[in-house]
């Protein structure tokens, strides 16, 4: 058993998700034979391996250091499900 | 029991560029809210983040700088967390493989100089910025501008190695002008440009293992930082002595009431499951980049101070009073040449008028001037800095001015003669004190005497003939 049903609901809090009680038993079951399908990797030494993070081994391309303004702030604030003015309008987060 | 603290300092600095460093969006401080947004910075689907060449530069500029190590592959990574000044739910960030480590710099302190080590130095993405005040406060809603979201940042990250707030102070200022002086960050404090966190802990001196420590937050200037130290030391030790224990945490100073408050803590903080950014392939980073930006690396501070010093025989103090604005050490050099005479008042003349030289109004000639003419003795200190007033305000060449206000002082004691004899003549009663034993009342008869020449004698001549007169 790879993974606790505690460490499902820890993930899950992480995403925002409200788990049933019972799709916390039946994901815990799906998430550890996923967990375990991978861990057949453990069979191979890799300790000398160094980890990937990409398929390809080609550097990052870079942009020159331009501005070009998108130019339509409407199209980017039309996505907010509320607004004030310009500004996104949210719920309130108290800062701690 | 004497405790002995310890900090370290992570310095939050924005890099310089036009653009942001994954969009081609406006990277200025001040638009209007959510002006510089785009489909890239807010999070939309499907689109790719693409790095900003040049704030790759500056960073490699910094590490440079600060004898750090230039790693030839880093990886961008996301730092996951819910926020609403964070469109994406993730921070773009450097975690495991970050593009320097191992560098230092070297401070002035009480003690003499002291190394620094700077653990790493990795580049992210700010995030955008949350209003609660005015019209919004005790509201139910706050106000998201994304503007700064993917404004360019790196973190520079110091090992634990200062020891007092006043290292510490002495740290956050060094590594500010260094940053100013590579023209990779503008270093404003207020506009957030040049953030800084600390990590504070206290232990009994001669202990190797280090205590537990507090995270600070809020300090917006260098005074805050080093009162927020202070404040956090002391509280730390006095807990320590009351038979309390520290407890590890993030404390937000309160420059208002002077204290550090400890941060409601969130459940399941600093869970972030960092994992490298699949839309973001590695940073390479070959040498001969690196060997190309270190021959743009221009005299720092430390070596700066180092030379004045040496090059103009001035104190060391003074030296870093001027290195610490790289426009104000060259104004000091232009006007040193122009009149060589006594570098340690032209110093002083340049600090005097600072603020004149960075708004450009005064020229290197005007102090070369008005320290030639007052060491000459052709005019009094008053005098120069009435003339430098005016040249301030009428644009006019400083002995232009000079000559047409009739500035120039009397240095000799001949003419000087009669105005002296006159004031001793009508003070028969300070002459008879002074004679007999009241010396002080010296400073009287040079007062009167300068008044009587409306200014215009030399104070040192007047003091040679008053003596010679009286004794």
């Amino acid at each position: 058993m790879a993974i606790t049903r505690e460490e499902v609901l820890h993930v899950a809090r992480l995403a925002r998700l409200s788990l049933p009680e019972a799709e916390a038993d039946r994901l815990r079951v799906q998430l550890s034979a996923i967990l375990d399908y991978v861990k057949q990797l453990d069979r191979l030494d890799t300790r000398d391996v160094v980890p990937t993070s990409h398929a390809v081994e080609t550097g990052t391309p870079f942009r020159d250091d331009v501005v070009q303004p998108f130019g339509d702030k409407e199209a980017i604030l039309a996505n907010a499900p509320d607004r004030h003015n310009d500004f996104f309008r949210v719920p309130r987060i108290i800062e701690d | 029991m004497a405790f002995e603290a310890v900090i370290g300092l992570e310095v939050h600095a924005q890099l310089s560029t036009r653009s942001k460093i994954f969009c081609a969006c406006s990277a200025a401080f001040g638009a209007s809210p959510n002006e510089n947004t785009c489909p890239v910075c807010t999070g939309m689907p499907g689109v790719l983040p693409v790095l900003n060449r040049r704030a790759v530069e500056y960073t490699i500029r910094t590490a440079i700088a600060t004898s750090s190590t230039v790693q030839r592959r880093s990886v961008f990574a996301r730092k996951n967390y819910f926020y609403p000044d964070l469109p994406k739910a993730y921070q773009i960030s450097q975690y495991e493989l970050p593009i320097a480590l191992g560098g230092h710099i070297d401070i002035e302190t009480g003690n003499g100089p002291k190394r620094i080590g700077i653990t790493r130095i990795h580049m992210e993405e700010d995030a955008g910025k949350l209003v609660h005040e005015g019209e919004f406060a005790g509201a139910q809603a706050s106000l998201a501008d994304l503007n700064r979201c993917s404004v360019p940042l790196m973190e520079i990250v110091s090992e634990p190695d200062m020891r007092t707030p006043e290292e510490g102070g002495a740290y956050l200022r060094r590594l500010h002008d260094i940053l100013v002086y590579l023209g990779v960050c503008d270093g404003n404090m207020e506009e957030g440009s040049f953030r800084c966190d600390a990590n504070v802990s206290v232990r009994p001196a001669g202990q190797e293992s280090f205590g537990t420590k507090a995270e600070l937050k809020n300090m917006n200037s260098f005074r805050n930082v080093e009162k927020a130290l202070e404040y956090e030391i002391r509280r730390q030790i006095e807990r320590i002595e009351d038979g309390g224990k520290v407890v590890q945490e993030t404390r937000l100073w309160d420059a208002n009431a002077g204290v550090t408050v400890a941060m409601r803590r969130k459940e399941e903080a600093h869970d972030y499951r960092y994992f490298p950014d699949p839309d973001l392939l590695p940073l390479i980073v070959d040498e001969s980049w690196v060997e190309e930006l270190r021959k743009t690396i221009p005299e720092l501070p430390a070596e700066k101070i180092a030379r004045l010093e040496r090059q103009y025989g001035i104190p060391r103090y003074d030296a870093g009073i001027l290195a610490a604005d790289r426009a104000l050490a060259d104004f000091f050099e232009a006007s040193a040449a122009i009149y060589g005479g006594n570098p340690k008042t032209t110093a002083n003349e340049c600090v005097h008028w600072k603020d004149a030289v960075f708004s450009g109004a005064l020229s290197p000639e005007t102090i070369a001037h008005a320290v030639e003419d007052r060491e000459r003795g052709t005019i009094s200190a008053t005098a120069s800095k009435k003339l430098v007033e005016l040249v301030l305000s009428t644009g006019k060449p400083f002995r232009t001015l000079r000559d047409e206000q009739g500035l120039t002082q009397v240095s000799d004691a001949s003419a000087l003669d009669v105005i002296v004899e006159k004031i001793l003549a009508a003070s028969p009663k300070e002459v008879e004190s002074y004679r007999g034993g009241k010396v002080g009342l010296l400073s009287f008869f040079v007062g009167q005497v300068m008044r009587e020449s409306r200014g215009k004698a030399n104070p040192k001549v007047v003091q040679e003939v008053l003596k010679r007169k009286l004794g």
